[in-house]
């Protein structure tokens, strides 16, 4: 096979190539550790990526050039198309998507092996990672579409309960691992004799995984986006590992496992950001809460102010610190608020941004788009670090986000929330909620933060009303 | 190369993906979602092979609907993360 233009070498320069390739994804990673160095960083990554297909295309005999050319420009043309042409709020759905197109090229490369390969007999270990391979690649090729799908508007993102789902869910993932299985059992039994027979057992399994795919991501509501996006993103590393498996290729398995380690750990910041277990996100449901009554907690106790007088307490403040939600997303209201963030520093205010890690619908998601919005990410602040600093703060400004500065995270233990992290901003002097309306976020509870005496509702689209305060400040100054 | 040998370097991948993951700020966690997605787009080459050298009609049709995806993948992802760093790096007007 290795009758390339390179093929006169032996294995182990090709060996050597991924390796390079293996440093300098490893190496581009650890640039991610900084903004400063990120760019850089994935360039590195890139670099890598560009000499491990190159090396491979040398050192391989290629049957049919023309063809591969052809399926690398469409490839290239279609994902360049994607990533130019995307707005920023769109990038949780196309990130969804990018995974699903890894896993779903892991699934058919597994199989492809497994046509050719038959001929030549099939091994056991070839057919249990081809199994891996597919079922895993399958599940995120089918469920990153129906996450994207979420995302965009084309699927509706609102949580579904139901016994029947669980139970067909675990009907097509064992069919799935009966069929992998199937494929094993029949290798082992067979041995190494040519059998066509068994290849349909693998699109049983691919078929079976697709469902199961598609079932397990339909009912996880919009709000939990962020621990699917990265699940997705870990399983296509895992999909292109077990295919390292199948084609004995190191560079896959490396590269891989790295993905795959880096969206676990994601997946995991997500789950501790909601005090909630990945099985609870992916199976489960949100507590019941108690059935207070929504109208007596907001009943009288809700003051509601208009762009004016917040500007006069902004003029006022030292210390401004704004909380974005899902909603400045959805307003696209990212440009008004960062004007406003400007506006106000220009007149000495210490403004600076807090940032809950699962607002949004992805990890990062409200840091990606102030960064749109030429925010300096020096002003983004985890929760751990702005958290102690409400005290000393003259105005929280929260837009677009209700779950995430919930009190009864903290002080109601029959809370479903009870127990998730928020941001305390009922610590600072004044704090002003921008929202529409006072209708509750994912949880379904009420939040009794809009009802304190320092808490006033300045109503409205994200983007309106702050371009109403950007309007307001701009002509008292 | 052995199955063990094999298992070994997905071992010893797991630990350093974890060790350079957990130091990357929140800031970074789009962006790095992103580029690792490229990262996973290395099926490419598994694709690259049997597209290139599929020795049956059925297994090159695979291999190019696989180049297709993973180009989409591995193109897409790195054009997006450079975008959104860029724009990182342009932070504080």
């Amino acid at each position: 096979m290795a009758d390339g233009v390179l093929g006169h070498l032996p294995p182990s320069a090709l060996e050597l190539a991924y390796l390079v390739a293996a440093i300098f994804f490893i190496q581009g990673l650890r640039d991610m550790t900084h903004p400063r160095t990120a760019t850089r960083g994935n360039l590195t990554s890139s670099g890598g990526m560009f000499l491990a297909v190159v090396a491979t295309v040398l050192y391989f005999e290629i049957l049919s050039p023309a063809l591969l050319a052809v399926s690398l420009l469409i490839g290239g043309a279609v994902g360049t198309w994607l990533a130019v042409s995307v707005e920023t709020t769109e990038m949780p759905q196309l990130v969804g998507l990018f995974n699903g197109f890894g896993g779903g090229a892991s699934t058919l490369v597994a199989g492809a092996e497994l046509v050719d390969a038959t001929g030549g007999g099939l091994g056991l270990e070839l057919t249990t990672t081809a199994a891996i391979a597919g079922i895993v690649g399958t599940v995120t090729f089918f469920g990153s579409l129906v996450a994207a799908g979420k995302l965009h508007g084309l699927v509706g993102d609102s949580p579904i309960e139901g016994r029947t789902n669980q139970i067909l869910q675990v009907v097509f993932f064992a069919g799935a691992v009966l069929a992998g299985l199937f494929l094993m059992v029949q290798t082992g039994l067979l041995g190494e004799a040519p059998l066509a027979g068994w290849l349909p057992a693998y699109w049983v399994l691919v078929a079976a995984a697709a469902i199961f795919g598609i079932l397990l991501v339909y009912p996880i509501g919009g709000a939990d986006m962020p621990v699917v996006i990265a699940l997705l993103n870990s399983m296509s590393g895992l999909a292109a590992a077990t295919t390292g498996f199948v084609l004995d290729n190191t560079a896959l398995i490396v590269a891989g496992t790295l993905v795959g380690a880096a969206g676990l750990i994601l997946t995991f910041i997500m789950c501790e950001s909601m005090n909630r277990t990945l099985t609870n996100v992916l199976f489960g449901s949100m507590a019941e809460g108690s059935d207070e009554d929504m109208e007596d907690i907001y009943e009288g106790n809700i003051t509601e102010t208009s762009p004016e007088e917040v500007e006069m307490m902004l003029d006022a403040a030292e210390r401004v610190v704004i909380v974005p939600g899902y909603g400045m997303a959805v307003a696209q209201a990212q440009h008004a608020v960062a004007e406003l963030a400007d506006l106000l520093e220009e007149n000495g205010v210490d403004v600076e941004f807090g940032i809950h890690p699962v607002a949004g619908r992805m990890p990062g998601h409200m840091n990606a788009l102030l960064a749109e919005a030429d925010v300096d990410y020096e002003k983004m602040r985890e929760l751990e670090q702005v958290n102690p600093t409400f005290s000393q703060t003259d105005v929280v400004i929260i837009t677009g986000a209700n779950d995430v500065v919930n009190p009864s995270a903290k002080e109601d233990e029959g809370s479903p929330i009870a127990g998730m992290p928020v941001l305390e901003v009922w610590e600072a002097r004044s704090v002003i909620v921008n929202k529409r309306s006072l209708s509750p976020g994912f949880s379904g509870i009420p939040n009794p933060l809009f009802a304190n005496d320092n808490t006033s509702m300045l109503f409205g689209d994200a983007k309106q009303s702050m371009q109403d305060l950007v309007d307001a400040y701009n002509e008292n100054h | 190369m052995s199955l063990v040998t094999n298992l070994t370097l997905f071992v010893l991948a797991a630990f350093l993906g974890y060790e350079i993951i957990t130091k990357i700020p929140t800031n970074l966690h789009t962006p790095l979602m992103s580029g690792a997605n490229a990262i996973s787009g290395i099926t490419l080459i598994g694709s690259v092979l049997v597209a290139g050298s599929g020795e049956t009609t059925l297994a090159t049709v695979l291999g190019v609907l696989a180049v297709v995806m993973a180009t989409i993948n591995v193109v897409g992802g790195y054009l997006v993360s450079h975008f959104m760093l860029s724009q990182f790096n342009r932070g504080g007007r």
